[in-house]
């Protein structure tokens, strides 16, 4: 069967946003205060035939640890959609 | 001796660097297409400059599942020298033949301009004809080129001589100014444990000609020259 699965790459705490960064100031600047830090990542949808949603997820970690996110900079994590 | 240029598709800076080992260099040069399964009997591999698949997904992380990756992976773990160079840097740290990985420029802007490096290790197939401190004067052109590797990883690199390049100003000072993308310790390139792998972000394949700018990149292709011709590196062929 068709399962979707989700997965959101990001960068690690220890790895400093730049993009984000300029995110945060661009909505200080228009006045949100309120507003901390802004952290930018990679959303992915992932169609995958499997037979069950473990199934599904161990597939989606494995695409994710292998292409999607760079362990060197990056984590991840998947959710499969209900 | 013969240069294998790999080209992948959106290298752009691959008739650059055939051009500064066959006609600057007189040296025989080949380009090898991504999808070739081997380098037929290279001395020397270049990873060349330019946006292979677009950048898309992150710089360099299509590229490195190219069936000739196996085959370039192969030829560096038998000790033959690799220089990656912009985005072949970028290639060779996603395959995980380099440590670290490459963020956006710490300011957001793509540079492309020329910038100086100083020569820290003069122990490399591809700078043993530069003197340990030689400030060479580069181009530059890339929006991700700002080295990023974990402390504990940077640290390693620091204790084993294996920061090959790094920013400077014109006098050979390593200041932060003459950091143009944020690279931690000023890092502008790099080697392998074994020192054969080298990738730097600078051109030096687009400075080999004084008509071009400056010549200073001259010195990486004389220096792997040099190296296999005296036997200092592994000819694998």
């Amino acid at each position: 069967m068709a399962i979707r699965a989700r997965v959101y790459v990001t960068l690690k705490p220890s790895v400093f946003d730049p993009q984000g960064h300029t995110i945060a100031d661009a909505l200080h600047s228009m006045g949100y205060a309120g507003i901390g830090d802004v952290r930018q990542g990679k959303y992915f949808e992932l169609e995958i035939d499997a037979g069950t949603p473990d199934s599904a997820r161990a597939l989606a970690a494995e695409v994710a640890d292998r292409l999607l996110a760079n362990p060197v900079i990056e984590s991840y994590r998947v959710e499969i959609a209900p | 001796m013969t240069f294998a240029i790999v080209v992948f598709p959106g290298s752009n800076c691959d008739h650059d660097a055939y051009h500064a080992a066959k006609h600057v260099l007189g040296q025989d040069a080949r380009f090898v297409w991504h999808k070739e399964t081997t380098l037929a009997g290279a001395d020397v591999v270049i990873l060349p400059g330019g946006f292979s698949h677009g950048d898309y997904l992150r710089t360099g992380a299509i590229a490195r599942f190219s069936p000739v990756m196996q085959a370039v992976s192969d030829f560096a773990r038998a000790g033959g020298p690799v220089l990656g160079i912009c985005n072949g840097f970028q290639i060779l740290l996603e395959a995980g033949l380099l440590p670290g990985a490459m963020l956006r420029n710490r300011d957001l802007k793509f540079h492309c301009e020329h910038v100086h490096v100083r020569v820290e290790q003069a122990d490399t197939p591809f700078t043993q004809a530069a003197s340990k401190g030689r400030v060479l004067r580069l181009p530059i052109a890339h929006g991700e080129g700002n080295y990023f590797a974990e402390p504990g990883v940077v640290a390693q690199l620091e204790a084993s001589g294996r920061v090959v390049f790094r920013y400077c100003d014109p006098h050979g000072e390593v200041t932060d100014a003459a950091n143009p993308n944020g690279s931690v310790n000023n890092i502008a390139g790099i080697c392998s444990e074994r020192r054969n792998v080298v990738g730097l972000m600078p051109h030096p394949e687009r400075a080999c000609e004084s008509v071009l700018g400056s010549a200073d990149g001259r010195v990486l292709f004389e220096s792997v020259v040099g190296a296999l011709a005296g036997g200092a590196v592994a000819r694998t062929a």
